[in-house]
């Protein structure tokens, strides 16, 4: 199957046109312009700067408490856009207003903010403090300000899809005999699968690059709660360019990959053979 | 006729004196975190200092501030700074490396003191009553003291912490540079959080209670005694040997040439040297170069033995790269562990 | 009215809305979920900057600093919104509308700025215009500054928020398919015609949420436009920068009220959609009675 127009919708050339261009100038021409600076390297010394142990237990924190945090927000998201659009309850309204504050916080003012909440001495982190472990400067502190800083992608991306499923084809369902559960399964999974993927990718993306929020609250740690986006600062600090595109450029491979992939995933869903 | 010679000779003065003397200046001084008290009182002084010789004319000079190493980044980026007021020589021998006729390489000879007019040192901002009686280095790595200091791969202060460490075990030592390792690398394991600027750990510190210690530049230390309620929660210790920190300021000449502010920009920086500019550098807690000055603040400064970067250090370009640059000495501290 | 009509319509309901004792529990969760890791920071940030009382809090925000600093928040969200609205729809559209080869691939790079870590974002503007950058002999040999100034910020500003609108709007649209454009069509509307009438009312909520999204998201970005804004006070900071500025200069409570300031911004614009959506519903409502 290639490139089919849907023989009566216009404006095929006109909105992939302008979606190239826009997308060229503003993302991919500079983007492109920090891999032809990468590429003053050496694939040898390339690789050496990817592959030194503290890049890679960076590598492994930064994918890591990113896919937890998207996880957890794929959770806590779906049931917010769930309770959101299904029911009236006091203060539904207040919730829904407040779930896209994380974005406008600069991410400063959150890590900031979430090490005062999570700090040992902090109105949380005491409680941790009294059980004997602690939240701030662990890899359970970076989880949380990610969890915090993506929070509204999940609800926003799924909420509006769930929104959108019309109330008969449930309540057909329900007569025809099937119980929630099974309403659940072969109803709404399908429906709101590609946009929770979308979500939780999108989560996941944003999180592994996060920086703001997440110094303050890691405690930056070599070897321990360093993330990615330190590194490259520190090599920006030596006035090591090329070392901070190549490690910017390997982050960029691996999360197009990633993202490459949901997205395929998604395309299977939606193209049931 | 004579009338008409008048009124032209008028004419001409007005010009003439109209040129000289309103000029407006707009003057950027790119400077890191911790001068921004400094700097707001030292530009008021210094604008009135110029109005005295230049009535008429108008200043307003803009403050930049951030960590020592992106600020100069900034600069060779394309930053338009007329002035440059940074936390390391080295930073600014990256602007005249890397931004090419920006400023001469020997920028630093072209002020007294070696472009240095205040200096600094790194002392110790303990709890209240010093609970865990720490007097010295050495009591830093003591069993259960936990110290916090911000990380010298971003943070420029945190290199001066790192060498005054580094300074003491040589001498605790005899100078065996391998035992000196040694002690930075214990020093090291009683850091549980390494933020990437001073001003952060000075927050981890008080704000968020961290730690027994903070490693800290004297005039942070001063700062955080004077904010609200410090005198009472912290006290500064004074170590027996520390480093000499002494911060450049050097005129970044093509900026400066191009936005026609070469000659106030040179002004700016030499009344730094002034008794005036010295007094206020030492009422914001920077040690004067000024013998008078310094004569005068004497009870605020104490006494201590320190190291300088130059004698003890064979300079920044040498201690760069062997203490912070990638697989140097501190990134060694974290290897193998 | 027979018992097994009413016993399937309960049952239809029950589907849609679960059984009372699984409701509240979600019910709860949602709430518990809200307060533990969304209302809580937000508390934090709103008790300090009104630590010393309004008076400080209304020095902070109104001081020329900060009102130069929220002058150019504005510029910089009232110049990338619109152009990322735009990019938006015609991306989704496209996408949505439309299977071509490379389509996953066309949506992975729409995505790939959120991936791209903000300290990237801004160096690779840098890499670009920097003096030392690929343009940067040309712009200063024409006296032109695109980093350190206005049309750096506002690059940066619309590199992290581009995929806001185009990420709202796809599974929308692909959900809804394109059975209504192609009966106005067949019904001879023409292009724009089908687009004003049968797809935009169709995506509204998507699209206002997207925007609503991609405002909030301008106005508190940090790390981007932190590494192309040279901080020079006044000039080039915006609120985010300027909070920063406040906290490194020991000004907690200054800082923690711009950051008020800011979430009090997007608080009204959250509200201002709510308010649109209502209003609208009882256009609509209204409508269906007559």
């Amino acid at each position: 199957m290639s490139r089919r127009i849907s023989p009566v919708i216009p404006g095929f050339g006109l909105t992939l046109g302008y979606t190239l261009v826009y997308l060229s100038l503003i993302v991919l021409i500079p983007l492109a312009a920090m891999f032809v600076h990468a590429a003053q390297l050496t694939w040898d010394q390339f690789w050496a700067i990817i592959t030194a142990p503290r890049v890679l237990a960076a590598l492994q924190l930064s994918f890591g408490t990113a896919f937890v945090a998207a996880i957890i927000n794929g959770v806590i998201g779906t049931v917010l856009a769930w309770v959101l659009v299904r029911y009236t309850f006091p203060g539904r309204k207040v919730i829904d207003a407040m779930i896209d504050l994380p974005f406008a916080l600069p991410t400063a003012v959150a890590g900031i903010a979430l090490t005062a909440l999570y700090a040992p001495n902090g109105w949380i982190g005491q409680f941790a403090t009294d059980l004997g472990f602690k939240i701030a400067y662990t890899p359970m502190g970076i989880t949380l300000a990610l969890t915090f800083v993506t929070l509204p992608f999940v609800v926003r991306t799924v909420q509006p899809v769930l929104a959108d499923i019309p109330r008969e084809v449930e309540e057909a369902a329900a007569c025809l005999g099937a119980k929630p559960l099974q309403v659940f399964r072969y109803i709404l999974v399908p429906a709101l699968l590609p946009a929770w993927l979308t979500g939780f990718a999108l989560a996941f993306a944003r999180g592994v690059g996060e920086y703001g929020s997440v110094i303050f609250i890691a405690g930056n740690m070599p070897m321990k709660t360093e993330i990615l986006p330190l590194l490259i600062m520190v090599k920006l600090d030596q006035y090591d360019y090329t070392g901070a595109t190549a490690i910017g450029v390997m982050m960029l491979v691996v999360s197009f990959i990633l993202l490459l992939i949901i997205n395929l995933i998604q395309r299977r869903i939606e193209t049931p053979s | 006729m004579s009338l008409r010679r008048y009124a032209l000779a008028a004419l001409a003065s007005a010009i003439f004196a109209g040129s000289a003397v309103a000029k407006d200046y707009e003057l950027l001084n790119v400077s890191y975190d911790p001068t921004r008290e400094l700097y707001q009182d030292y530009n008021a002084e210094f604008t009135n200092f110029w109005k005295q010789s230049h009535p008429g004319d108008n200043v307003k000079i803009q403050q930049s501030h951030g960590g020592s190493g992106k600020q100069a980044r900034g600069v060779i980026d394309g930053l338009r700074a007329d002035v440059v007021t940074l936390a390391l020589a080295g930073d600014i021998d990256e602007i005249a490396k890397l931004n090419k006729g920006s400023l001469p390489e020997n920028w630093q000879t072209r002020l007294p003191d070696s472009s240095t007019p205040y200096t600094s040192t790194i002392v110790f901002l303990v709890r209240k009553g010093n609970p865990k009686g720490i007097k010295d280095w050495g009591d830093l790595v003591k069993n259960d003291v936990s110290v916090i200091t911000p990380n010298p791969k971003t943070s420029g202060g945190a290199r001066w912490n790192f060498l005054a460490a580094y300074a003491y075990g040589l001498k605790a030592n005899g100078g065996d540079e391998t035992k000196a390792k040694a002690y930075v690398k214990e020093l090291f394991k009683h850091v549980p959080v390494l933020d990437t600027g001073a001003r952060g750990s000075t927050i981890t510190f008080v704000n968020n209670g961290q730690g027994d210690v903070l490693l800290a530049w004297e005039n942070e230390a001063f700062l955080a005694l004077k904010e609200d309620g410090g005198a009472d929660k912290f006290e500064i210790v004074v170590p027996s040997l520390s480093i000499l920190a002494e911060p450049p300021v050097a005129v970044v000449d093509k900026n400066a040439e191009k936005k026609g502010n070469a000659e106030i920009a040179k002004a700016y920086l030499e009344h730094l040297y002034s008794p005036a500019g010295q007094e206020i550098a030492a009422k914001n807690f920077y040690r004067p170069r000024d013998k008078d000055v310094a004569a005068k603040y004497a009870k605020q400064f104490p006494k201590l033995d320190l190291v300088t970067i130059d004698k003890d250090f064979g300079g920044w370009k040498t201690a760069q790269p062997k203490f912070f640059n990638d697989g140097g000495v501190f990134d060694q501290i974290y290897q193998g562990q | 009215m027979s018992s097994s009509t009413v016993s399937a319509a309960s049952a239809a309901n029950a589907a849609r809305r679960g059984s009372p004792g699984s409701r509240r529990t979600l019910i709860v969760l949602g709430w518990l979920f809200f307060i533990v890791f969304l209302l809580l920071p937000l508390l934090i940030v709103v008790s300090q900057g009104l630590k010393l009382g309004f008076g400080a809090f209304f020095d902070a925000i109104l001081e020329p600093d900060a009102l130069s600093a929220l002058k150019l928040t504005i510029i910089a969200v009232v110049i990338s919104v619109p152009l990322n609205l735009l990019f938006g729809v015609s991306a989704a559209w496209c996408v949505s509308k439309y299977s071509f080869r490379g389509k996953s691939i066309l949506v992975t790079l729409i995505d790939l700025p959120f991936s791209v870590s903000p300290v990237i974002a801004g160096l690779v503007y840098v890499l670009m215009f920097g003096a030392q950058g690929f343009f940067g002999e040309w712009l200063q040999d024409h006296d032109i500054q695109i980093v350190f100034a206005l049309p750096g910020i506002v690059l940066a500003t619309i590199f992290v928020t581009v995929p806001f609108v185009a990420r709202e709007l796809i599974p929308l649209m692909q959900e809804q398919g394109t059975q209504e454009e192609e009966a106005a069509r067949l019904l001879g509307a023409n292009g724009w015609q089908m687009f004003w009438h049968v797809t935009v009312p169709n995506i509204k909520w998507g699209l206002i949420y997207g925007v609503v999204l991609c405002t909030a998201r301008a106005m508190g970005e940090f790390g981007a436009v932190s590494v192309v804004s040279g901080h020079i006070r006044g000039v080039t900071n915006t609120l985010p920068l300027h909070v920063e500025i406040l906290y490194n200069e020991y000004n907690h409570v200054a800082a923690f009220a711009v950051a008020t300031l800011l979430l009090i911004l997007a608080l009204f614009i959250l509200l201002l959609k709510q308010w649109s959506e209502s209003r609208i519903n009882r256009l609509r409502a209204s409508a269906a009675e007559e």
